[in-house]
């Protein structure tokens, strides 16, 4: 197998050079989300540039929308476009826009307002189920995200549904735009809210990509119901002076910054190899 | 006076299509029976999602039903369909452009007495300013078939809105002229144009007729299809006649009347008169009361009507 860990340090060098480059991101979300998009991209999920439109392909919704830059350059490297598209992002006229749009080869639905992927899961699950075939569905929600009400309509059909073909990711970093989870409103504790929905529930290291391969195996091995995956993360990971900051949650790196976050992600990529 | 209700004629056709295309889906939020799907949902169990009483969910789950190939039907009350979905309706049906026809039943103010919450006198103002969403108020149960029809050969989202009653007819058996996205002239005349929408279609015609007899000639133009408009038959209408009326069950704002404003004071300046519900709760009563109490009936669109021409 590929050397995945290293294969994320590479790519969040590639999200910081977007950010850089557009002034404009979600630098602590798309740090955080990375391994995670990693593992389905690069191990576990059934897709690439050339199944754009294969009704076999799985289904993947980036519900934590304003990652994007991280979803960017994880598609950029499965090739469904050239990493030379990226060099727009944010930029007048772009199609690169700061929130996941299907305009873009690779993206399924657009996202961006929070609260819609899981919901839109249900149904793609559910369509799967209906034409009997075996893909699976994917979706990545922030834990911030969880406040809304519409992740538990689509959590309560979800079960309700037994859809053992979807797998909801949640990406447990701790952190919202306000500060902590636990101050803004509270989201422990999240393995029994979503059992209480007749969802099977892994808690894993959602930075590390053998504990990600681990409970994916697990959620696609779990039949009657779908799964969640609690994925604790760190906001920022892999730039030390950015992890666990709430004000890196939008914040965008000056020329020192910059220069000092690649050195750090070239060297944790080093040690990686 | 029909005994079927338009919201009937859509289950009518969507149970027949249903039997040769298996990816038409019908999705209700606990609503089967008040949209009168339930002989959809027991002819065609698997092609039948029932969601529960959570409407953003209901739009939601037919975009991603769609977005995998299905023909999604998502019905639920006009109230809430439009404006508590309204977000679904947005991002994952128009931006997403999935295949959703989001099927706003008992809309206006068919629930009469049950009240505000339950009066969808604001869809038209929201989804019309939607971009990739398409509104349609069919007139009668004739139209209404024509129009599902039609929709179902296309995959784009569109929102039709219903009443909760049956409506007279407009049209004849086998004579129901119908151009897509077309407004349809039921009445031929060159003194005011009532251009009416959905519900009010009828009562518009039969104020022509009355009014036909005390020599004043109306046009009156069907606009089921308020998005697209048409806006040919609107500027052709202001310069064949000498003032327009709408007529539509919504809000004064943002309806067919603001909609018809634009285009006349843009492209041929006359007088318009906007004839909708005012903007307070609506009175409590049954529908024939409540148009009554606000002369959105023959009546009151001929007394309109007639004020024009005095002046």
């Amino acid at each position: 197998m590929e050397n995945l860990k290293a294969k994320s340090f590479e790519i969040r060098e590639h999200v910081l050079d977007v950010i850089y480059r557009a002034k404009a991101g979600h630098i602590g979300g798309d740090m955080s989300v990375t391994d995670i998009l990693v593992a389905l991209y690069f191990k576990h999920m059934n897709v690439g540039p050339e199944k754009v439109n294969d009704p076999e392909r799985d289904r993947f919704v980036l519900s934590k929308g304003h990652s994007v830059e991280a979803l960017y350059c994880v598609l950029a490297e499965r090739g469904f476009f050239p990493y030379s598209d990226l060099e727009t992002v944010s930029q007048f006229k772009t199609k690169y826009i700061g929130h996941p749009n299907n305009k873009i080869n690779g993206i399924e639905m657009c996202s961006g307002s929070l609260g819609h992927g899981l919901p839109v899961c249900v149904g793609m699950a559910l369509a799967a189920k209906m034409d009997k075939r075996d893909y699976r569905v994917y979706t990545v929600m922030g834990d911030g995200e969880l406040a809304e009400g519409s992740v538990w309509e689509g959590a309560m059909a979800g079960g309700h549904y037994k859809l053992d073909n979807l797998t909801a990711i949640v990406d447990r970093n701790r952190l919202q735009i306000s500060g902590c989870t636990e101050d803004v409103m509270t989201q422990d504790d999240q393995k029994t809210r979503w059992e209480s929905f007749g969802w099977h529930a892994i808690v894993c290291d959602g930075n590390d990509i053998d504990s990600l391969d681990k409970a994916l195996t697990e959620a696609k091995a779990t039949k009657g119901k779908p799964t969640v995956i609690i994925a604790e993360t760190t906001k920022g990971y892999g730039i030390s002076f950015i992890e666990n900051k709430a004000p890196w949650h939008h914040k965008v790196p000056n020329a020192e910054e910059y220069a000092a976050a690649k050195k750090e992600l070239q060297a944790r990529r080093a040690q990686a190899l | 006076m029909s005994k079927i209700a338009n919201k009937q004629v859509i289950c009518d056709v969507l149970v027949e299509a249903a039997n040769t295309d298996k990816d038409i889906v019908v999705l209700c939020s606990d609503s089967r029976g008040s949209a009168s799907l339930t002989n959809f949902a027991n002819a065609h169990p698997d092609q039948f999602v029932e969601t529960g009483i959570a409407e953003q969910n209901l739009v939601s789950m037919a975009a991603g039903l769609a977005s995998c190939g299905k023909k999604a039907f998502a019905a639920s009350p006009a109230c809430f369909l439009s404006t508590r979905s309204f977000e679904q309706c947005k991002v994952d049906v128009a931006y997403s452009n999935t295949n959703v026809k989001l099927i706003g039943i008992s809309g206006g103010i068919s629930y009469g007495s049950l009240g505000m919450t339950h009066h969808s006198a604001q869809d038209i103002a929201a989804l019309a300013a939607v971009p990739n969403m398409r509104v349609y108020l069919p007139s009668d149960r004739l139209q209404t078939e024509i129009l599902i029809k039609e929709l179902l050969k296309d995959n784009k989202p569109a929102y039709i809105r219903v009443g909760r009653n049956a409506v007279e007819d407009v049209y004849e058996e086998g004579n129901v002229p119908f151009v897509m996205d077309k407004a349809t002239c039921v009445h031929e005349g060159n003194d005011i144009a009532i251009i009416a929408t959905g519900e009010m279609v009828k009562p518009s015609l039969d104020a022509a007729k009355m009014l036909e007899a005390e020599g004043i000639s109306c046009r009156v133009l069907d606009m089921y299809s308020v998005k697209p408009i048409d806006k040919e038959a609107v500027i052709q209408a202001a310069e064949e006649t000498q003032a327009i009326i709408t007529v539509e069950e919504h809000s004064i704002f943002g309806g067919l009347g603001s909609m018809v404003c634009q285009i006349v004071s843009e492209h041929c300046p006359k007088k318009v008169v906007n004839m909708a519900l005012p903007d307070e709760p609506a009175i409590a009563g049954n529908s024939a009361e409540v148009f009554g109490y606000y002369g959105l009936d023959k009546e009151g669109i001929a007394k309109t009507a007639r004020k024009l021409m005095e002046k």
